[in-house]
């Protein structure tokens, strides 16, 4: 068991507001990534909850305890860092058995102990070497596994794979995954890339400028991102957006002038729209479908053919709108294309760039992992 | 890793010129430094080549016109190990070299630790501020230290060097010690502060056996810069605590000039020293240019 909790958690460094006040909750077991571009103060936020930077004020309370006063050491947490800090003057063993020698653990415990964590990561027969004789992904397992040893209640990774190159870190990914599951551990992670948070989160924390924009489910962020960052944030690739202007609010939905000049009624809440407040259409690429009876038009750019799938940049004025298609899209580039949406999947920003609430909930959106989970030890039973 | 990867970064291959450049090929290019880096070397080490040859000449045979063919005696050195005992000024040295620069590491690690990875606002002016102390000239303190001194008991002590020194080599060190933990990564510090280490263990069990090299090439130019010592140890000592620099002054001023008496304490009183230097030469090559090269 064990839950955290940031009540009004604000950082200064010097003359700056790193963090502004932010409220949290982190369940048992749960899997929650922080994400946000470089300078976000999502690592700020880690180190605070993990006691090596001291909150400027508010609360961290973990099983309902508050610690701000706690050391790191005491808080019952682990951290992997993003360089892995593993220690270069001690083998792999030691490495891992170092937090047990600090607490004066009998050596014969201590091996035990090792060699549990070096069982679950795969890493018995580099027990005897030492850090610089080991690969990246090597040198990540170990700092996981120096982490695993010390049985925290929460886990904490700063950016733990950014090191590695992208084949490595799918499968790091997938690993990390299975190591939730077989720790049943709460784990929270930081990361500048969303494709890591979608595919891992139970729970996702976008933060921007010190502030949580949004915090909830990978699905519900990205069928109901509460605004324009969240909405350009999480997805890959981003989200279109175009400029459109507001003709009928009603109870169907918002009626809209597309940049073409024909109309289409997206099913959001406008009740609160002023007449004639600028509005902007936000759909993701893979919502675009290339139609020829499409209210929308322009030359295709650039062509990138993946084989399953094509992107296709697409000028539209001045606006250059991502569309993915199928791999067996004919089309060629300086081709003109005629492409539509379904207004079901499209979002609207207003002015300060909030989003209209969508008159449906996805049915995805309330799913987590957890669910998942859940349902497996039902039918297990 | 910076430890690990400095020998191999030297052995890269130079980068190569295009071809009838006009510094010319590499390999003249090489041949030239390597002459020039024999010379300077050479004309460093020749006055105490000379030195050397010339404790092992007579009296006599040391005046007369300067030459390398010469019957060697061992005869300076039995006068010299006669009158005076050599062992007594020698242990003087040991103890106030060693125990000077233990001091000052004892004092400097702290508190270039502090400065390395808590630093304020005045740290950088702090750092400044004690190497500035290097610039005054040690006599304008001479009168001031030698009554403390005199009033405290510490003259012609062996604590009153190690005092002496310990204050004179503060400086460097504590600024050699902070370039070098400046160049440990935070993390690994953190890392161990997670694990449950107390400050004094992260010192202790980190930072260094991580920074060894840096600490013991420091900790041989703290022994080196005492050991060469002469101004202070020639006005704060007479007798009891006196070192080798004492020693050699002992024949130069009373009994006029006697070369090869001279050479040979001479030495006697460097070749512990440079034993000592050349034994630890590649801890000392491997910590001056720890960080240098990443």
């Amino acid at each position: 068991m064990a839950t955290l909790e940031l009540k009004q958690i604000t950082k200064r460094f010097d003359d700056t507001d790193v963090i502004k006040g932010i409220d949290l909750e982190v369940n048992d077991r749960e899997f929650v990534v922080f994400v946000g571009p470089s300078g976000c103060g999502k690592s700020t936020l880690m180190r605070m909850i993990a006691g090596l930077e001291s909150a400027t004020s508010g609360d961290i309370l973990i099983n309902g305890e508050r610690i701000n006063e706690v050391g790191p050491a005491h808080r019952g947490l682990a951290m992997v860092f993003q360089s892995y800090a593993l220690y270069p003057h001690m083998t792999v063993e030691d490495n891992m058995g170092f937090s047990m020698r600090l607490a004066k653990v009998p050596k014969e415990q201590r091996r035990q102990k090792v060699l549990e964590a070096a069982k679950i990561l795969q890493l018995e027969p580099l027990l005897d070497r030492k850090p610089k004789a080991l690969s990246g992904g090597q040198r990540q397992r170990v700092a996981i596994g120096r982490a695993i040893v010390r049985n925290p209640s929460i886990f904490l990774f700063d950016e733990p794979l950014s090191n590695l190159d992208a084949a490595l870190r799918v499968q790091m990914r997938i690993e990390l995954a299975r190591l939730h599951e077989e720790l049943d551990a709460t784990m929270i992670y930081v990361t500048h890339d969303q494709i890591e948070a979608m595919t891992m989160a139970d729970k996702i924390v976008v933060l921007h400028d010190g502030v949580v924009e949004q915090m909830g489910s990978p699905m519900e962020l990205y069928h109901h991102p509460r605004n324009r960052f969240v909405a350009g944030f999480i997805g890959s690739p981003k989200m279109n957006f175009l400029d459109v202007s507001l003709e009928e609010a009603g109870p169907e939905g918002v009626r809209i002038r597309l940049p073409s000049g024909r109309d289409c009624t997206v099913p959001v809440d406008g009740s609160e729209l002023a007449v004639d407040s600028p509005l902007e259409l936000g759909i993701r690429p893979e919502h675009l479908q290339l139609d020829d009876q499409g209210p929308l038009s322009g030359e295709i750019q650039v062509l990138e053919r993946l084989g399953g799938q094509t992107s296709l940049y697409v000028q539209m004025g001045e606006l250059v709108v991502t569309i993915m298609a199928d791999g067996d899209v004919a089309h060629r580039v300086h081709d003109m294309v005629r492409f539509g949406f379904d207004p079901m999947r499209a979002h609207l920003f207003n002015s300060e760039g909030t989003a209209l609430p969508s008159l449906h909930q996805h049915p995805l959106a309330g799913l987590t992992r957890r669910d998942h989970r859940q349902a497996a030890e039902g039918s297990n039973q | 890793m910076t430890i690990a990867s400095t020998k191999q970064d030297r052995a890269a291959p130079p980068q190569s010129l295009p071809k009838g450049s006009p510094l010319g090929s590499i390999d003249t290019r090489r041949l030239g430094f390597t002459l020039l880096g024999w010379t300077v070397a050479c004309l460093i080490f020749f006055p105490i080549f000379w030195m050397v040859i010339t404790g092992f000449k007579t009296e006599a045979a040391a005046i007369a016109d300067p030459s390398l063919i010469f019957s060697p005696t061992l005869e300076s050195y039995q006068e010299v190990q006669a009158r005076s005992g050599y062992a007594r000024f020698a242990l003087n040295s040991v103890a106030v070299a060693f125990g000077s620069t233990l001091l000052a590491l004892l004092i400097a690690i702290p508190c270039a630790y502090s400065m390395a990875f808590l630093p304020t606002k005045r740290t950088k002016g702090t750092l400044l501020w004690m190497l500035s102390t290097k610039m005054l000239p040690p006599v304008g303190v001479l009168m001031p230290i030698y009554l403390i001194f005199r009033d405290v008991g510490l003259l012609d002590t062996r604590t009153g060097l190690i005092i002496v020194y310990t204050l004179m080599n503060l400086p460097i060190v504590v600024w050699m010690l902070y370039t070098f933990f400046k160049d440990m990564p935070r993390d690994i510090l953190e890392a161990g502060r997670m694990d449950g280490a107390t400050t004094f263990q992260e010192v202790l069990f980190l930072l260094l056996p991580l920074t060894l090299p840096g600490i013991a090439s420091t900790g041989l130019l703290s022994v080196i810069l005492s050991w060469n010592e002469a101004f202070w140890s020639l006005n704060l000592t007479s007798s009891k605590a006196a070192p080798l620099t004492a020693y050699i002054a002992s024949f130069s001023s009373p009994e006029g000039l006697f070369w090869a008496k001279l050479s040979a304490a001479s030495t006697m009183a460097i070749a512990p020293i440079l034993i000592f230097g050349w034994m630890t030469q590649k801890q000392m090559v491997r910590g001056l240019t720890f960080g240098a090269v990443k």
